[in-house]
C-alpha cells in the first residue's frame, strides 16, 4: 500500500511540476466516490490483518491441557526457573521439541516481561498476577530470552538463554539435575514446615478445608458465591486468607504468609496442593468435583498445534 | 524574488515586534504573536536538551557492551530524552507557537479570546520545564517516560516526584491553550468565516484542543495519585500495599495514547496548508480532511487498551481495542489520500517547505503502516516492546510531526519575521532531514523485528551493525536539525525582506503586512470565499 501512494505521489510530482510561475491549475472540489472508495478499501484490508492477528492471539491465550509445566520468577534483575521434577535453573530454559510448554510466570518485585524472540512469544510478568504462556518448539538449538518490560538498572542484563533440545535429550538433562526432590515434594517439605498441615488436615476436615481435590473444583464460598480453584485463588488464599472465606469456615483462623514466603515457594506449595489430586476424600463438603471445568479446549487441541507450528515458522513475512 | 529596489523603511514599519522594546514588553506581553515566539524559543532549548540525551544514547549503542556511561545513566538519559521530548516539546510544539501564531490571524481575529490566560500558560509551561530541568540537575529520573508502577512508586531510587510534578504542571499550560483554542474559534472568527471555510490547520488545532481539554486531566490525576504512593505509600497501583499496576497502564495510556494525536493532527494540519499552497490548487475534499481530524480525535479516545496486549488483559478487550486501533488508520489514510489527490494536475513547485510536505507523507505513511502492525493482536505479541515500536513511534513523531513543525517554521517564517531564509540551505537541511533520519530509524524495525527489547543499555552483538548504522543516521539528522538553527538566526538580520505573501499563498495571514501589526488587522476581513482559492489569487507579492 505504502508503496503504491509513494508512486504515485511520485509521478505526480513529476508529471505536475510547476513549468512556468503564472499557471494556474483549474480546482477539483473532490469526488464523494474517490473518497468511500479509499476509505473502504483500506478498512477491508485493515480487517484481515485483524482476523489473521486475532486468531493467532487466541490461539495463544489458551495453553493446550496437555502442555508441560515450567515456572518462572521474574526479580530484579534475573529469571528464576523450576521445573515440577525439582530442577531449578537462573536465566536458563531447557525444553524439548514438539510438545507444548506452558509457563506460569510470576514476578517478586516489578514488572518484567518474558520475552524468546525466536518463538514469536511475550508476555509480561505483574507481581501480583499469576499469567501464563506457552509454546511449541520446532528446532534445537539457543536462543535469547529478554526481559523486554523495563524493570530497573541491570533491565538489560535481565537476559537468558533458551535450550530446545530433542526429546531424548532433554530426558537425560531432566535425569541428570534435581537435588531437592520435586517441587510437590518440597512444597509438602514447606507445608510440614510452616505449620499449614497442623489446620489443613488431609484425611479429614479440621480447623481449615482439606485440600485434597481442591486444585482445579469449584470451591463454594460463605455468602454463597463459588470460586473456581486455580492458581491465582491459592496464592491469594495463602497470602490473603481472609479474602475468600470457603462456607462453613472462619476468618481470621489463618494468619496472612505475605512475606513470609517467596514466590517460588508459593509455586511449590500450589504444585503440592495440585498433586494432592482430585482423588477426594468422601464426605469432604468443601469441593465438588468439577474437574473438568477447569479444562476449557479439549476438543481443539489438535487442531491448535498444528497451527502453533506454522505459527513459529511462517512468522516472517 | 528580487529584492534589491526595495525600500528599506518597508522594514520599519510598526509591527509587533518593534511595537515595544525591553524585556517586560516580552515577559507580561499579552500578544499571542509574542507568546508564541516566547514559546518557540522555550520549547526549541527543550528540543536541543532533549536532542543531546538522544544523541548519548545513540553514542552508548554504538557498542554491545555498555561502556560510554553506566546502567543507570544510560536509564537516566532515555527517561529524560522521553520526558523532555514527549511532554516539553512534542505536546506544546505546533500548537502554542504556529498554532498561537496563526490561529487568530487565520479565522480574522485580533487576538485568542484570552491573552492573558494564554501568557499563564506559558508561565505554567515555564514551571512545569523547570522542575523536569531541576530533576535532572538533581539526578535524574530513571522510570522511563511512561513511569510505569510499581516501580516508579516503590523501587525507584530516582527523583520521580519532581519529574512527575514537572509533567503534571505542565498539563494545566496544555489544558488552557486547548480551552483558548475552543473559545477563540468558536466566538472570534470573522464575518463570512464560517465553519466551512476554516483553514484546515484551524480545524486539526481544534480537533487537538478538544483531546488537551479532555485528555490532560487524567494523566494529571494519574501521576498525581504516583506522587501520593510514591510519597504517602498509599496503595493504588503497587501490589505489595494492595494496588493494581495494570490500573496505572490503563489510566496513563487514557491519556497518553491521545496524546500521540495531540502531536500528530497539527502536523497533518501544516501539510493542509502547505500542499494546496505549492500545488496552486484546491485541497482535494475539504469536507473530508477537515471530519477525518475530529474522527481521528474521537476514534483516539478508545483505543488506549493497544498499549496491554501482553499484560494479561483480557482477551475479548484485546479484540475490540484491536480493531478500533486499525479503524484509526482509516481517517489517517484520507487524509494521505487527499493530500496526494490535490497533487493531482496541480502545478507543483519544491520549496523548502513542500520538501518538507513531501517528506511527512513518506515518512508517516510508513509510521502508520506499521502501526497497523503493532495493533494486529498476534503481531504485536513479538514486536511490542522492541526497537520495532520505538522505530514506529519515532516515524509518527520525528518523521512525522518535527517534519511538519520544521515544514511550517519555513513557511510561516516570513510572516512571523518578515524576512526569509536561505532557499538554497533550506532544501539541503529538508534534504539531510529526511536521509538522516530514514538511516536513523529504518534499522530499527529490523532491529526490533530480529527481538532487540527497547531500553537495553547493552544488547547481544548480533544487534551491532544495525545499531551503527542508526547512530551513523542520527548524526546526519542532528545536522539537519543544526543547519535550519543556524540560518533561521543568520536571516533575522540578514534574510530578504519577505514582503506581504511570498508564496501566493491564501488565508488572511497572508493578507496582512509581514511581520503583522500587533492587533493584525487594520480592519476586521470580511471572508468572501471558501478557503485554498487557489484559482483566484494568482498574485505572488514579493517584498
Amino acid at each position: 500500500m505504502s508503496v503504491l501512494i509513494f508512486t504515485t505521489i511520485f509521478i505526480f510530482a513529476i508529471k505536475y511540476r510547476r513549468r512556468s510561475e503564472s499557471e494556474i491549475p483549474q480546482p477539483i472540489i473532490g469526488s464523494l466516490r474517490l473518497e468511500i472508495t479509499w476509505s473502504i478499501i483500506p478498512f477491508l484490508v485493515m480487517l484481515t490483518f485483524f482476523w489473521w492477528g486475532a486468531k493467532i492471539y487466541f490461539l495463544n491465550a489458551t495453553p493446550p491441557p496437555d502442555s508441560m509445566d515450567v515456572y518462572a520468577v521474574g526479580k530484579q534483575w534475573m529469571w528464576k526457573l523450576q521445573y515440577p521434577t525439582g530442577q531449578r535453573e537462573i536465566n536458563e530454559l531447557h525444553v524439548p521439541i514438539g510438545r507444548p510448554v506452558k509457563i506460569t510466570l510470576a514476578s517478586e518485585d516489578v514488572i518484567h516481561s518474558f520475552f524468546i524472540p525466536a518463538l514469536r512469544v511475550k508476555h509480561d510478568v505483574v507481581p501480583g498476577h499469576y499469567d501464563t504462556m506457552w509454546f511449541t518448539a520446532t528446532r534445537p538449538g539457543r536462543y535469547h530470552l529478554f526481559c523486554a518490560e523495563y524493570c530497573g538498572t541491570e533491565h538489560s542484563g535481565m537476559v537468558g538463554w533458551v535450550t530446545v533440545m530433542e526429546p531424548a535429550d532433554y530426558q537425560a538433562w531432566l535425569s541428570s539435575g534435581g537435588s531437592g526432590g520435586s517441587m510437590a515434594e518440597q512444597g509438602e517439605r514447606m507445608f510440614e514446615q510452616m505449620g499449614c498441615s497442623t489446620c489443613h488436615l488431609l484425611d479429614r476436615q479440621g480447623r481449615c478445608p482439606n485440600l485434597r481435590g481442591v486444585y482445579g473444583s469449584h470451591v463454594q464460598l460463605a455468602g454463597g458465591k463459588s470460586v473456581l480453584a486455580d492458581d491465582a485463588y491459592l496464592r491469594e488464599s495463602i497470602l490473603n486468607p481472609n479474602a475468600k472465606i470457603v462456607a462453613g469456615y472462619h476468618a481470621d483462623v489463618m494468619p496472612s504468609f505475605q512475606g513470609q514466603v517467596s514466590e517460588e515457594g508459593i509455586l511449590q506449595l500450589i504444585v503440592y496442593i495440585k498433586s494432592l489430586g482430585n482423588t477426594n476424600a468422601p464426605g469432604a463438603p468443601t469441593a465438588a468435583l468439577t474437574g473438568a471445568g477447569a479444562q476449557p479446549g479439549n476438543a481443539r487441541r489438535v487442531s491448535q498445534q498444528g497451527d502453533k507450528a506454522t505459527l513459529q515458522d511462517g512468522g516472517k513475512q | 524574488m528580487s529584492t534589491a529596489l526595495q525600500a528599506p523603511e518597508a522594514i520599519e514599519t510598526p509591527n509587533y515586534l518593534n511595537a515595544e522594546y525591553g524585556w517586560k514588553s516580552w515577559l507580561f506581553t499579552t500578544d499571542h504573536k509574542r507568546i508564541a515566539l516566547l514559546y518557540l524559543i522555550s520549547i526549541s532549548v527543550m528540543f536541543a536538551l532533549g536532542g543531546v540525551f538522544a544523541m548519548l544514547i545513540r553514542v552508548e549503542l554504538l557498542t554491545p557492551q555498555g561502556d560510554l556511561v553506566n546502567s543507570d545513566t544510560y536509564n537516566k538519559l532515555f527517561t529524560m530524552h522521553g520526558v523532555v521530548m514527549v511532554f516539553f516539546f512534542l505536546v506544546p510544539s505546533i500548537p502554542a507557537t504556529l498554532g498561537n501564531f496563526l490561529v487568530p490571524m487565520m479565522i480574522g481575529a485580533k487576538d485568542l479570546a484570552f491573552p492573558r490566560i494564554n501568557l499563564l500558560s506559558w508561565y505554567i509551561y515555564i514551571a512545569g520545564a523547570l522542575f523536569a530541568v531541576t530533576s535532572i540537575v538533581m539526578g535524574g529520573v530513571d522510570t522511563g517516560w511512561t513511569f510505569y508502577t510499581p516501580f516508579s512508586t516503590t523501587y525507584s531510587n530516582t527523583f520521580v516526584i519532581t519529574a512527575a510534578v514537572g509533567v503534571f504542571i505542565a498539563g494545566f499550560s496544555s489544558i488552557l491553550t486547548g480551552l483558548n483554542f475552543i473559545v477563540t474559534i468558536h466566538k472570534m472568527r470573522a464575518p463570512g468565516m464560517t465553519w466551512g471555510r476554516l483553514p484546515l490547520f484551524v480545524w486539526s488545532n481544534y480537533a487537538t484542543s478538544l483531546i488537551q481539554v479532555l485528555g490532560t486531566p487524567v494523566v494529571a490525576i494519574t501521576l498525581a495519585l504516583v506522587v501520593l504512593e510514591r510519597a504517602f505509600h498509599i496503595g493504588i497501583f503497587d501490589p505489595a500495599i494492595g494496588g493494581d499496576p495494570i490500573l496505572f497502564q490503563h489510566m496513563f495510556w487514557f491519556y497518553s495514547h491521545p496524546a500521540v494525536y495531540i502531536m500528530i493532527l497539527p502536523g497533518m494540519g501544516v501539510i493542509s496548508e502547505l500542499v494546496p499552497c505549492f500545488c496552486r490548487k484546491r485541497i482535494f475534499g475539504y469536507e473530508f480532511v477537515a471530519a477525518s481530524s475530529l474522527g481521528i480525535a474521537i476514534i483516539g479516545f478508545l483505543v488506549w487498551g493497544h498499549h496491554l496486549f501482553v499484560t494479561g488483559m483480557s482477551m475479548y478487550a484485546g479484540l475490540y481495542f484491536s480493531l478500533l486501533s486499525m479503524l484509526v488508520a482509516v481517517p489517517s489514510a484520507i487524509k494521505v489520500f487527499n493530500w496526494t489527490a490535490t497533487m493531482y494536475r496541480g502545478s507543483v513547485s519544491y520549496q523548502t517547505p513542500m520538501l518538507y510536505a513531501f517528506g511527512f507523507i513518506g515518512l508517516f505513511t510508513v509510521g502508520g503502516l506499521t502501526g497497523l502492525f503493532l495493533a494486529s493482536l498476534g503481531m504485536d505479541v513479538h514486536l511490542t516492546d522492541t526497537y520495532f515500536v520505538i522505530a514506529h513511534f519515532h516515524y509518527v513523531m520525528v518523521g512525522g510531526m518535527v517534519v511538519a513543525y520544521l515544514g511550517g517554521l519555513h513557511f510561516w517564517w516570513p510572516k512571523i519575521t518578515g524576512k526569509m531564509y536561505p532557499e538554497g540551505w533550506g532544501k539541503f537541511s529538508a534534504l539531510l532531514v529526511f536521509v538522516g533520519f530514514n538511516v536513523t530509524f529504518f534499522p530499527q524495525f529490523i532491529l526490533g523485528y530480529m527481538g532487540q527489547p527497547r531500553r537495553y543499555h547493552a544488547y547481544a552483538p548480533e544487534f551491532q551493525v544495525l545499531n551503527v548504522m542508526s547512530t551513523a543516521g542520527a548524526s546526519i539528522l542532528a545536522l539537519g536539525y543544526v543547519i535550519p538553527l543556524i540560518y533561521f538566526i543568520w536571516s533575522l538580520r540578514y534574510g530578504k525582506p519577505a514582503g506581504n505573501n511570498p508564496w501566493g499563498a491564501t488565508g488572511l495571514e497572508w493578507t496582512t503586512q509581514s511581520p503583522p501589526t500587533t492587533f493584525n488587522f487594520d480592519v476586521t476581513p470580511v471572508v468572501t470565499e471558501e478557503a485554498y482559492e487557489y484559482s483566484k489569487r494568482p498574485e505572488v507579492e514579493v517584498g
